[in-house]
């Protein structure tokens, strides 16, 4: 960790790791929350708002730190509600629309199981900031990925219903999935000075997991390799636009407003 | 939909030593479910450290209207207190 903060470059490399990562948590955290008095049934209404406040709550250790590393005094509430589209670096995967309550579910499985091999790797990471929050975020991460999964089995497994909505949601995010693994210059500084995991490295276990879920959930995996990408670099779809107009809104009309 | 979900009552055991206690229902299509949604329901402000569920059909219960017959007889049974003892000087404060 040293050696990679000692340079300018190594100190960029991990400032854009560590959006990133706070990023996907915060867009898929807000994503998530907007289920919140709209779920199908009370229990599920609440376990959803659960899984968005622990992400929320990793967005602010993630986006806390970047503020730390970046050195200009920005805070994890400025980096959230005070950057455009641009400047964000979530995958596009996690800015998709929420669909149907499948399309959520599946989309919140395909994250977990990828969320979760990273933060297990995060947890060696020479960084021993970076292997605390690791540490801290992999219990709760644990949780959302047990859960998704279950649901997807038993969806995907139920009814005719629920399995032809289960297959849709599949094949609607499935060329979502190959940005998580695509890396760039700076995840390979990372990688190299045993920061984080090359992006890379994480698929082996991801495709194990996912496999083993969608099988046991009697849902085809597609066969289309295609992989949307960009959000890494900022390159993103109107999605997260509208995602941002409503999140950042009240800070965007009222500067410095607090409650 | 949730009316096809048959209904479980949820008990927490908060700390170690002290009995599981009743703290609501929900519904749920199954027990491993019950004991998920319990988690993300009734944990939530770190209240617990063991789930047990039950269908509530499964609960046999007392009727309200047994009420007299069968607990108005003890009202009258004092002596069933262990109130009527002699503690010796020795025994000191119990």
């Amino acid at each position: 960790m040293a050696a990679l903060a000692d340079t300018a470059a190594g100190r960029a490399a991990l400032l854009e790791f560590l959006l990133r990562t706070g990023d996907n948590t915060l867009i898929l955290g807000h994503r998530v929350s907007e289920w919140c008095g709209h779920s199908p049934v009370l229990e599920e209404d609440i376990a959803l708002a659960n899984t968005a406040l622990d992400l929320i709550g990793q967005t602010q250790l993630w986006l806390g730190l970047a503020g730390e590393v970046e050195g200009q005094g920005r805070t994890a509430d400025n980096l959230a509600y005070l950057r455009d589209a641009a400047e964000f670096r979530n995958v596009l995967l996690v800015e998709r629309p929420n669909g149907d309550f499948g399309q959520t579910l599946m989309r919140q499985f395909l994250f977990d199981a990828w969320h979760f091999e990273l933060l297990k790797a995060l947890q060696g990471s020479t960084d021993p900031r970076v292997a605390e929050i690791a540490a801290k975020a992999i219990k709760e991460v644990s949780y959302h990925l047990e859960r998704s999964a279950d649901l997807v089995v038993r969806l995907g497994d139920g009814t005719a219903e629920s399995h032809r909505r289960m297959q849709n949601a599949l094949d609607e995010l499935w060329s979502y999935t190959g940005e998580l693994f695509v890396g760039d210059d700076a995840d390979e500084a990372l990688a190299d000075a045993g920061v984080a995991p090359s992006p890379a490295s994480l698929k082996p276990a991801w495709d194990a997991a996912v496999a083993r879920v969608l099988g046991e959930a009697t849902l085809a995996i597609p066969s289309s390799g295609y992989v949307h990408k960009g959000g890494k670099r900022g390159v993103h779809t109107e999605h997260l636009g509208y995602i941002l107009a409503e999140m950042q809104f009240l800070q965007r009309a009222y500067p410095g407003a607090t409650w | 939909m949730s009316s096809e979900w048959p209904l479980w009552e949820v008990f927490i055991r908060g700390q170690h030593g002290l009995n599981h206690r009743h703290v609501g229902s929900l519904h749920a299509p199954d027990a491993e479910l019950a004991i998920k949604h319990a988690r993300d329901v009734y944990t939530r402000r770190n209240e617990g450290v063991s789930i047990w569920v039950v269908k509530s059909n499964d609960i046999s219960a007392s009727s309200p209207s047994d009420k007299g017959p069968l607990f108005e007889p003890s009202n009258s049974k004092v002596y069933r207190h262990p109130t009527f003892f002699e503690i010796p000087e020795e025994v000191g404060h119990m």
